[in-house]
């Protein structure tokens, strides 16, 4: 169809009028359309920003959360959330998540995507030689302290009871001593 | 928290100090209100900067950074002058009427330090009682002999009249005496107030020592056990309650038992140490169950292993050595730690000093770094950072993690309730849990250990590390949570009978009472003990009724100690069971059934059978407290950096603070470590040229180090630059105007960080012994990495912790602002 720029404006003011009244038939079926989250599977979890341990709702739907909102049925925010708990949607649904394992060798500029194997046999092999080395037997005193000063551990409080836990158990059974998180600071 | 979020609508005085609570916990304030519209309670609000919590309070008074001991100091010599003191609470449950070694002195008699000063540490030999024949502490009921703890505190506290603390707080008596009045109020037994504080509180050279100022006040006004009391620490990590609980520190093991030390050779040694004994039969003295906690500890970490041997391999720390975060810091620097694990923690922007920080892990031989986002520390070698990555030979690991809806597992909050989270999804591309990570390592040094052998590799050899999930291959590396959730709670080793009951091997351990120190139990964290049954996973539990009306939510998942959701509660009765609130009782006694009704209550026994503070030797709440490094009661010092002298004694900062600025100095270490840990100290040339007093604080809309807002568009566009805020007088004074770019320097950092700068008439200037005094305040979120960035407030902070703690200085240090001049 050849349509001059008149004729297009023309044609298109006739799709908008059209659309038009396609808008005020639809009213109903807007009402009727269903809920996004109508389907979605609901996932009660809770908020982890602050220690106030708010709940919230995450909606799932074809292995995906579109939603999340205040649960609620939770007895301490009964469905309220500030602004970074009402956020909580954009941590699972970010393009800036880190979705590869990242390594970067001495002295390089970037990172380089390396399998988990590799990486976890490679730092599996960078605690044993530097536990081997630096393991203290005894101290100054000549007291026997079984202890690793060579590796430090930082972190815990943004991981669940059960990895916490896990965590600690693992360094201590290394010997480490300093073994650190986010309460001392 | 002594109590948690619901139970503040309980309150009659609420007083929020250390916190920004309307701004950083808003959903606390949902109780705040209720207690308001409810109860007609009043809030109070005490800050350097006039916050949002100030703007709802019905109270507002300032203070000037660091100057808590003094108001609460002078809040408690109202209390004791005034007899606002709930007397029966005072006598019978505190330890006011134990009579104190004679020789003990205290800053009243010693300008300042409490008898034993020794160098830069205290003996603390004359910290002691007067005992009987039995080991108990002789009391003075009366409260009237020269040397029981009340006339004590009130001879330590008389110093602290109101014209002396708003000269130093630079706060204004009228409204001092206001808050005084309004709050000691609560002494009234039918009454109770509450204390929120958070890490305006924490983060101070003797931030422990403020923390226990808030004890002794409350103790004072019988605030403690009751409901609408408390003392309550609002936590700012999702679970960093529980990541304390499991003790990720040097100095603890899970469940608040103790890192074993190089003098403790031997585990009988260990737990000699540790078991406190008590003869008087009132005192429940719950620590003496120590052993049991301790060797099912080493039977869930080390099934097969007799725990004297399983004793041997964990780390003893030497006794006189501190290992916390900053000196790990200072570790790093001297190029002693070779290695780093940083588990969600972003130290290169959340330390203090952290240009230091970032100067440390270029020493560093490796790093690995698990976290969601490219993170300020596992970029610290990029050009972002300042620096040239060829100059970096540090080789470093940045692992992709699940975020929580993307695994399965618990989390504990301020209120220590421990509330389970279910997956909602898969974690984006090859992201993995946290728990796999560490599985994966433990599999991959355990094999390698079975091939190599190497240094005293038994620890790891036969460390039980079997969380398979249900259903799979043992030997398959699945980590199931509930799995762990189970070794968490503990399980009975073996048949056994206790008191008629017969467990069976694998059975869970209903609770701690019944944790053996024979070996025939496990439990990794005895005080999650009862959390998960042989039927139930009390952790996932969601039933939101509440019976009792008084909020306790006891379906509601879990929480310790043994669902206990309100701790010290033996002290809401009095010596007949009768709760001291009759509108609000935490616990009753029902006569008839010879029965505890309520919250479950803290001790066994009748009413008056057993004193409350089950937790300490002597079973009372203590007023005077020998426990601490740096004195039993709270004295006044000034902030390490300060313009103004100790109004207060000769003593101008606290005297045992490890002072990293001198030690370095002394040691002369790396010019680097010289300038990090350097310190404007009082009386220093210096002083001059860095005259501003300087806070950090959050905002809303971010969330410590940035990490976890700084990559979402939604907060990064709510605030999105770095700020620092200041008085319109200061601006004027510097003709800065709202918006410019400034400067901030600091000794630490004279180069210093810009950011923008924020006028407001929410800081004034304050007058500090005839000196006018400016106070500003930076945002502390920012960094280099995220969608949106900005300069690091840390890298102006002092690396200076408190003297029990070794929490950083965070809240006051000096500075100086300049415009930039374009």
């Amino acid at each position: 169809m050849n349509v001059s720029r008149r004729g297009f404006l023309k044609l298109a003011g006739g799709t908008l009028a059209a659309a038009g009244i396609g808008a005020s038939v639809g009213v109903k079926s807007a009402h009727a359309r269903p809920s996004k989250i109508r389907y979605a599977r609901e996932v009660p979890t809770v908020c982890p920003y602050c220690a106030v341990g708010c709940g919230i709702i995450a909606h799932v739907s074809n292995g995906k959360v579109i939603n999340t909102e205040g649960d609620p049925d939770h007895p301490i925010n009964r469905g309220s959330l500030c602004s970074k708990g009402s956020a909580l949607y954009q941590i699972p649904n970010n393009d800036k998540r880190l979705s590869k394992v990242l390594y970067r060798a001495p002295g390089s500029d970037r990172w380089e995507v390396k399998s988990w194997d590799w990486a976890l046999d490679k730092i599996a092999r960078n605690i044993k030689d530097a536990r081997d080395k630096g393991f203290v037997r005894t101290n100054a005193k000549g007291q026997v302290v079984n202890r690793v000063e060579n590796i430090a551990s930082l972190g815990g409080a943004g991981l669940d009871n059960e990895e916490v836990y896990s965590l600690v158990k693992f360094k201590r059974a290394l010997g480490l001593v300093y073994l650190e998180h986010q309460a001392r600071i | 928290m002594t109590n948690h979020w619901n139970d503040i609508q309980h309150a009659d005085v609420i007083m929020i100090l250390g916190s920004n609570a309307a701004e950083n916990h808003p959903i606390s304030f949902k109780y705040v209100n209720l207690a308001r519209e409810k109860r007609g309670a009043k809030l109070i609000n005490v800050d350097p900067r006039f916050t949002r919590t100030s703007a709802t309070a019905d109270k507002y008074a300032r203070l000037r950074s660091g100057t808590d001991i003094a108001f609460i100091g002078g809040m408690i010599n109202y209390a004791l002058q005034q007899g606002r003191i709930q007397k029966d609470y005072v006598v019978n449950y505190t330890n006011a009427a134990f009579l104190v070694n004679p020789d003990f002195k205290g800053p009243a008699d010693l300008d300042g330090v409490f008898s034993g000063l020794n160098g830069n540490k205290y003996d603390k030999a004359t910290w002691s009682y007067q005992l009987d024949e039995n080991g108990v502490p002789k009391k003075d009921t009366t409260l009237q002999d020269p040397n029981c703890v009340f006339q004590l505190l009130k001879r330590h506290y008389a110093r602290y009249d109101m014209e002396t603390v708003c000269k130093i707080t630079g706060g204004d008596s009228k409204e001092y005496e206001e808050i005084y009045d309004l709050y000691t109020s609560t002494c009234s037994p039918e009454k109770s107030g509450t204390i929120m504080y958070a890490m305006g509180t924490t983060q101070h050279t003797y931030g422990s020592q403020n923390v226990r100022a808030f004890a002794v006040l409350q103790l004072l006004l019988g605030n403690i056990g009751v409901a609408g009391g408390g003392i309550n620490a609002l936590r700012g990590e999702s679970n960093v309650q529980g990541s304390t609980d499991h003790a990720a520190l040097f100095h603890i093991l899970p469940g608040y038992l103790q890192a074993p030390k190089a003098s403790q050779q031997t585990y009988q040694k260990y737990l000699e140490d540790n078991t406190p004994k008590n003869s008087d039969p009132k005192s429940v003295n719950w620590w003496g169950n120590y052993p049991k906690y301790a060797t099912s500890l080493l039977k869930a970490w080390w099934r097969d292993v007799d725990p004297e041997k399983s004793y041997d391999y964990i780390g003893k720390y030497d006794d006189d050595v501190n290992y916390s975060t900053i000196p790990i810091i200072e570790q790093m620097a001297s190029g002693k730690i070779k290695g780093l694990f940083c588990w969600g923690q972003n130290p290169a922007v959340g330390c203090p000093s952290t240009r230091l920080v970032r100067r440390a892990l270029a020493k560093l031989d490796w790093l690995v770094a698990i976290d969601l986002w490219e993170t300020e520390t596992a970029a610290f070698w990029q050009p972002e950072a300042g620096v040239d990555p060829a100059s970096i030979k540090t080789e470093v690991f940045l692992l992709p993690a699940a975020a929580s809806m993307e695994k399965e597992g618990s989390i504990s909050n301020s209120g220590r309730w421990a509330q389970w989270r279910w997956k909602a999804t898969e974690p984006p591309g090859d992201a993995r849990d946290d728990l796999y990570i560490m599985s994966e390592l433990v599999h991959r040094v355990k094999h390698l250990y079975e091939k190599e052998s190497g240094v005293f590799p038994e620890p790891i050899l036969s460390l039980s590390w079997d969380y398979a999930k249900a259903g799979m291959d043992p030997s398959a590396h699945h980590p199931d949570p509930r799995e762990v959730a189970k070794e968490i709670n503990g399980f009975f080793l073996k048949d056994v009978v206790i008191n008629g009951t017969a467990y069976k091997a694998g059975q869970m351990v209903p609770s701690f009472a019944l944790l053996q120190a024979d070996g025939s139990t496990c439990s990794g964290c005895w005080i999650y003990c009862n959390s998960v049954t042989d039927t139930e996973n009390r952790l996932m539990r969601r039933d939101n009724s509440d019976p009792t009306g008084l909020g306790f939510y006891h379906n509601w998942a879990w929480c310790w100690p043994v669902n206990r959701r309100i701790i010290y509660n033996r002290a809401s009765v009095d010596l007949n069971g009768k709760p001291w609130a009759k509108d609000k009782p935490v616990i009753w006694w029902d006569g008839l059934k010879k029965t505890w009704l309520g919250d479950v209550p803290d001790g066994g026994g009748a009413p008056g059978a057993v004193h409350p503070f089950i937790m300490v030797n002597h079973g009372h709440g203590q007023l005077f407290s020998p426990g601490m490094t740096d004195g039993p009661f709270p004295e006044h010092y000034e902030p390490l950096e300060s313009q103004v002298p100790n109004l207060l004694s000769k003593q101008q900062e606290s005297p045992v603070i490890a002072r990293y600025d001198k030690a370095v100095q002394e040691k002369v270490c790396d010019p680097m470590l010289v300038e990090g840990a350097a310190a404007c100290v009082f009386g220093s040339p210096d002083k001059d040229r860095f005259p501003i007093y300087c806070t950090t604080y959050r905002v809303t809309e971010h969330w410590q180090a940035g990490q976890m807002t700084r990559w979402l568009p939604w907060l990064g566009e709510l605030v999105p630059h770095m700020f620092v805020e200041m008085s319109e007088e200061l601006a004027k004074e510097k003709q800065i105007r709202n918006g410019e770019v400034v400067r901030i320097t600091s000794i630490r950092n004279q180069e210093g960080i810009l950011a923008h700068a924020m006028v407001t008439p929410r800081f004034k200037p304050f007058t500090v012994n005839g000196q006018t005094l400016h106070q500003v305040g930076m945002l502390w979120h920012f960094g280099y990495k995220g969608r949106v960035t900005g300069a690091i407030a840390n890298d102006l902070t002092p690396l200076v912790g408190d003297a029990n703690t070794m929490i950083p200085e965070y809240k006051a240090f000096l500075v100086n602002i300049e415009k930039v001049r374009r």
